[in-house]
């Protein structure tokens, strides 16, 4: 379960890292909007990284920012799809 | 049977560059480049009305077809930054025009209103014979020229579109239209009673990034047809990333969708329009291919619109 999480972080940073163009390592609560790691229109492309790397659907309704502007909310949000 | 006979628009005199704006809300007019594609957009004159400049339009519009006021039966007006509650300006565009006594339906609908508009026409000249559809929008008043205001003000502009729809003739049918409504993100963007225009950019950048998409292949798969096969998107003139995004989601090129939103910013329902009336004046109204239109706004409402050349 432990190496789960890890694997689980370990994949959305590195999606993070893809659209940032660059290494970064946010910290778990740091926010990826206010860090300037994402935009409204990354954003879109982190979405659709999400359902393709953890094989989920994420419904229209779940499309607020909220519920991706950190690693933990975004692992706390696929834990909750898969 | 419903045709598109042809388009008209009017944008005030007025050119309000991204320099002006950048001053009044403290932001880099070259980051509004970079955010949106908008250069610059269009200032109405404090005299006129969304109904003036919707009147404007609609006499382009009736020019250009050769088709006196007194032969329109029915018209219908999208716009959401009207100047009060009721009535709307649809009954003073009838009444500027010189036809008072035809019915005039106004739909407060903001961005997506046009294209509703459209997919209303379709079915109402059937009765009403000619149907003039306007979107006209001045929305430079709806939002916060200073710094608390940066996100809506840079965005926004004047303006107004129009469209005759007939039952009889026209460049090209109306084959098809698929219209979406959900008001569980209302709160989103609004436009509330004497407040400025609200907008989570964000959320509605998300939403408009999958549901335009989707709509626009719901209305070409209902009718067989690929996105590569249409001639001309037609878009709500929001932002040109995200008209980037919506070719990249269909698979086919940026430049099968006419862009505008660079020289006239988001004129909300007006815009869809407006791009139809520059498009069509620059084609003559001579297609070879399929033509889709397709908007996103408040509400949220969204849909595609699918026309294609006369048998």
């Amino acid at each position: 379960m432990v190496r789960n999480k890890m694997d689980q972080r370990t994949k959305i940073v590195a999606i993070i890292q893809g659209l940032a163009g660059e290494a970064v390592n946010p910290a778990p609560e740091e926010s990826l909007f206010e860090s300037g790691l994402l935009d409204s229109f990354t954003l879109t492309d982190l979405v659709t990284a999400l359902e393709s790397e953890f094989s989920i659907r994420i419904p229209d309704s779940d499309l607020t920012p909220r519920k991706f502007d950190s690693i933990a909310r975004i692992q706390a949000y696929v834990q909750s799809r898969s | 049977m419903a045709f598109l006979r042809g388009f008209g628009c009017y944008l005030p005199p007025r050119v309000v560059g991204n320099a002006e704006v950048a001053a009044l809300v403290g932001t880099d007019p070259e980051w509004i480049v970079e955010a949106t594609g908008i250069e610059e957009r269009r200032f109405a004159a404090p005299q006129e009305t969304v109904a003036t400049l919707g009147a404007m339009a609609a006499r382009d519009c009736l020019e250009s077809v050769g088709v006196a006021p007194g032969e329109v039966g029915l018209i219908l007006v999208a716009s959401g930054s009207g100047e009060r509650r009721f009535p709307g300006p649809a009954a003073a565009i009838g009444a500027a025009l010189g036809i008072p006594g035809k019915p005039a339906i106004d739909l407060p609908l903001a961005s997506a209103g046009s294209l509703f508009a459209l997919a209303l026409a379709a079915e109402l000249c059937r009765q009403y014979g000619n149907v003039l559809v306007i979107g006209a929008e001045i929305m430079s008043r709806t939002v916060r020229m200073d710094a608390a205001g940066r996100d809506t003000a840079i965005l926004f502009g004047d303006g107004a579109g129009a469209c005759l729809v007939s039952r009889e003739t026209g460049f090209a049918e109306i084959a098809d239209a698929v219209l979406h409504s959900d008001g569980e993100f209302a709160e989103a963007l609004r436009l509330d009673l004497d407040a400025p225009l609200h907008m989570d950019g964000r959320t509605i950048i998300l939403q408009a990034s999958r549901k335009l998409p989707r709509a626009i292949q719901e209305v070409l798969e209902r009718n067989r047809t690929k996105a590569s096969e249409v001639g001309a998107f037609l878009l709500h003139q929001a932002n040109l990333n995200l008209i980037a995004r919506v070719a990249k989601a269909l698979g086919v090129p940026e430049s099968q969708f006419f862009r505008n939103v660079g020289r006239y910013g988001n004129t909300s329902s007006a815009s869809m329009l407006i791009a139809a009336a520059e498009w069509w004046k620059q084609t003559g109204g001579r297609i070879q291919a399929p033509i889709v239109f397709a908007a996103f706004g408040a509400g949220l409402h969204w849909g595609a619109v699918l026309a294609a050349p006369r048998a």
